[in-house]
């Protein structure tokens, strides 16, 4: 452990509840939810910024997310940070009544809610005071105009189609005040086949000095779409904003509804949803290895990867009847259960894939020409990963460990053996490295789950009651959390997901700054970004 | 760098027979929900379908697979299910709601056109699915390039404009430049449900119901997403290399049905 590290880390929850007690004599603090180990502090306001702080930097607590939710009295809104050790998750509560809209902002401390508050700003009309800059992000501001509070409660959707003055006016931001410099813009449509996304390259010829992001091209308002839908419903959703991980967002998705309702999912629904989840991410990481060796413009690699990807969505196909696991999830279990050989099936076909990427790998890490171009490109040192509180393969390349299948748990993955791979280097190559362990680790998983699994049923009874709860998964990207709250109806009244490419894509322009133009589609595609996680 | 060619021999060939004969690999195609004669309790099983693809006319069962976003309701947790469909032939030449197709099954583009085909592939908002989809035609697989099918960057070198998503509220600008930067004649595929009906997304307030509120559209692929397999289909419609399917549940001159015309004027 790093000598410079606080001292509060990795406390017991008793202690954690002494310091804070001690620290904040003012801030309630109550654990709301023992199985799912969180405890929420209700923090006044004037202490927001105080408490965010200390825990970030004092506590070492990484900052996953930042949900509001406006019921009929007040704002809510939900801070939750990482509870590594004992302690679980922590979430800050701060309330406001409706007619008073002002936050601070905790960005000066906590940079990883820098985009968080800016999405709230945007979709709530909320005002962070002491952010360092609002305006453009969600809603575009050449299409919309400033005032649309779209998921306000009264919201008018047919009202704000009708007074909208899109503004042809509007620039992008610059910050290169060189002379000569110069923007060079990317997107939203560019290159090949890839999804909608622009990129700004600050440059002032040779190399690029800074690059700047314009995203939420595919808002699609899911969060609003979600609301007064029935918790099933919801799901379809769930699953589609995002299919290249269908599965991780679902399964996040019907976590959080079976918090809410208490539901145990059945033993064997436990593991087919592992099996699932880690056939995912084997596919996953495949198609992330085609599109790295692709944008190196190495042929044979990208040939060679695809062919594992394909063979993989066939292999999910053929188990679960859709290439992206499509309708096989249900809150309280699976929609219908996978028989046992066809999982010994699907096995067999990982376990070629295990063999394919371990050729692939092997034949890579001796292409010089090929590992002249990854190495040392896009680097995110380890003091960034944590500022910025990133997941998934991209923080675990700079040795930011966090996965949630070990750091929390969730029921499936208690008693499996594997290992969470790192690297160190925190470059392109580093991160190509990851995705081959990580898929090895995949199947490691999947041949403990087909040896262990029990007969039985998929699926228990679902009747939630009302309430909140979050449901937290590791994604292939990272992880991957759904706040949602139904009412006692069982209805949507708030769903909220928080992505880890959301959370990678405010690092992406530290790893993009300062290289050449031709070693873009490089950087771009070992940070294995999706733009619909993005942009919901 | 001999050991990448010696990789690349031992690999064989791995591409598909299709077009010259059916592909029949298990986990190709997710199939479709077949529609027809069901007997009792047609009306129940049609209500279970979320974005309202399925209609009973007594006891038959039509569907509209451009609104099928392939939840399973109609096959799963039921007692008696729905048939289902394995194909992938899915194009069909557009029946656009504001009648702008032709409905004839002259290719869109003309004979000059079969052999090589330049397509610019554009993101509407899609969920990534369909793009990946679309993506797999450039592995060994399925290698569209031996058809003549190219992905070009730019409008300016395209025939075929493919379309995914159901055109979101930020995108359409885009699509607009795009579409008429292409040179005449052009042609625009339209490529999943999404693109189609708005899917899953229809309904909200920051996206259209699909390419057709922007563009003419002259080639519909349903799916959601369509494999692989359905978007090299609709290609091949589009070129006037492979016969259109035609829609069941729509009658032999081409009318829609009254129910799938009706919901189909609910779009905006
Ligand atoms: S699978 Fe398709 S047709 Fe069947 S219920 Fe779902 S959306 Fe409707």
């Amino acid at each position: 452990m790093n000598a410079d590290r606080p001292q509060e880390r990795r406390v017991t929850r008793e202690r954690f509840r002494e310091l804070i007690e001690e620290r904040w004599p003012t801030v309630v603090h109550s654990i709301v939810d023992l199985a799912n180990a969180t405890i929420e502090l209700d923090c006044p306001r004037r202490l927001l910024r105080e408490l965010c702080q200390g825990l970030f930097h004092d506590f070492d607590l990484a900052f996953a997310g930042l949900t509001v939710e406006e019921d009929a009295s007040e704002w809510k809104l939900r801070y939750v940070f990482y509870g590594d050790g004992e302690a679980g998750w922590v979430h800050v509560l701060a309330r406001a009544p409706l007619d008073d809209t002002r936050f601070p902002s905790i960005v000066e401390s906590v940079h990883a809610a820098d985009w968080h508050e800016r999405v709230a700003e945007d979709l709530y009309g909320l005002q962070f005071e002491g952010h360092p800059r609002l305006g453009d992000f969600v809603l575009h501001d050449d299409v919309w105009q400033e005032g649309v509070e779209p998921m306000r409660r009264g919201f008018d959707a047919e009202a704000a189609m009708h007074q909208r003055q899109p503004n042809t006016d509007w620039r992008p931001v610059r910050v290169v005040e060189e002379s000569g410099a110069f923007v060079m813009p990317i997107g939203p449509k560019f290159s090949g086949v890839t999804e909608s996304v622009h990129f700004l390259l600050e440059t002032v010829g040779e190399d690029v000095i800074r690059t700047s992001t314009r995203r939420y091209y595919k808002w699609r308002a899911i969060e609003k779409l979600a609301e007064g839908k029935s918790a099933a419903d919801a799901l379809l959703l769930a699953e589609r904003f995002a299919a290249t991980t269908a599965f991780a967002h679902g399964f996040a998705y019907c976590r959080a509804a079976e918090a809410i309702a208490g539901t145990v999912v059945p033993p064997r629904a436990r593991l087919l949803r592992v099996l699932l989840a880690e056939l995912e991410r084997l596919r996953h990481h495949a198609g992330a290895i085609q599109e790295i060796c692709e944008s190196c413009a190495f042929a044979v690699a990208s040939s060679h990867a695809g062919i594992v990807e394909e063979d993989l969505l066939r292999a999910s196909g053929q188990l679960t009847g859709h290439r992206y696991l499509f309708g096989v999830l249900a809150p309280g279990g699976l929609a219908c259960d996978l028989t046992t050989p066809a999982c010994r099936t699907t096995l067999a076909q990982a376990q070629e894939a295990r063999i394919a990427l371990g050729a692939l790998l092997r034949e890579l890490s001796i292409s010089s020409s090929f590992l002249d171009r990854l190495e040392e490109v896009g680097v995110i040192p380890l003091r960034t990963a944590r500022a910025y509180s990133l997941v998934g393969p991209v923080a675990r390349a700079s040795s930011y460990l966090r996965d949630l299948r070990r750091a929390r748990p969730y029921p499936g993955y208690e008693d499996l053996e594997f290992d969470v791979p790192s690297e160190e280097e925190g470059d392109g190559y580093a991160r190509l490295r990851l995705l081959f362990s990580e898929a090895e680790q995949s199947v490691r998983i999947i041949e403990q789950v087909v040896a262990r699994l029990p007969e039985g049923p998929v699926r228990a009874p679902f009747e939630p009651p009302g309430g909140g709860a979050l449901g937290w998964v590791e994604a292939p990207r990272g992880g991957t959390f759904a706040w949602l709250r139904l009412d006692a109806s069982g209805v949507v009244v708030r769903y909220r997901p928080v992505t880890p490419s959301f959370i990678n894509w405010h690092a992406f322009q530290l790893g993009a700054e300062k290289f050449a133009f031709q070693d873009f589609p490089i950087i771009l595609s070992t940070f294995d970004l999706s733009v619909a996680e993005n942009d919901l | 760098m001999s050991e990448w060619v010696i990789k690349g021999l031992v690999a064989g060939i791995r591409t598909t027979v299709y077009p010259k004969a059916p592909e029949r690999a298990p986990g190709t195609t997710p199939g479709f929900p077949a529609g027809g004669e069901f007997g009792r309790g047609a009306s129940e099983l049609a209500s279970r379908c979320p974005t309202g693809a399925l209609a009973a006319r007594g006891g038959t069962i039509d569907v509209d697979e451009r609104r099928c976003i392939h939840c399973y309701r109609c096959v799963r947790g039921v007692e008696r299910p729905l048939g289902w469909d394995r194909g992938y032939e899915w194009a069909t030449q557009a029946h656009s709601r504001e009648g702008l197709a032709t409905g004839s099954e002259r290719p869109a583009l003309g004979r000059p056109y079969r052999k090589s085909i330049h397509v610019i592939v554009v993101d509407a908002g899609d969920c990534g699915a369909c793009l990946n989809e679309v993506r797999q035609l450039n592995n060994p697989y399925y290698n569209m390039h031996r058809l003549g099918f190219f992905v070009t960057p730019t409008p300016r070198h395209a025939d075929v404009l493919l379309v995914v998503g159901p055109v979101t509220d930020h995108m359409r600008v885009a699509l607009r430049k795009i579409y008429d930067a292409m040179p005449t004649p052009k042609c625009v595929v339209a490529v999943g449900a999404c693109a189609l009906s708005g899917g899953v997304f229809a309904g909200s307030f920051t996206c259209k119901r699909g390419v057709a509120d922007v563009l003419p559209v002259e080639v519909e692929v349903p799916g959601n997403p369509p494999p692989p397999l359905a978007i090299l289909h609709g290609l091949l419609v589009a070129a006037g290399r492979a016969a259109p399917a035609r829609r069941r549940g729509v009658p032999e001159d081409g009318e829609a049905t009254a129910a799938s015309r009706a919901s189909a004027g609910a779009g905006e």
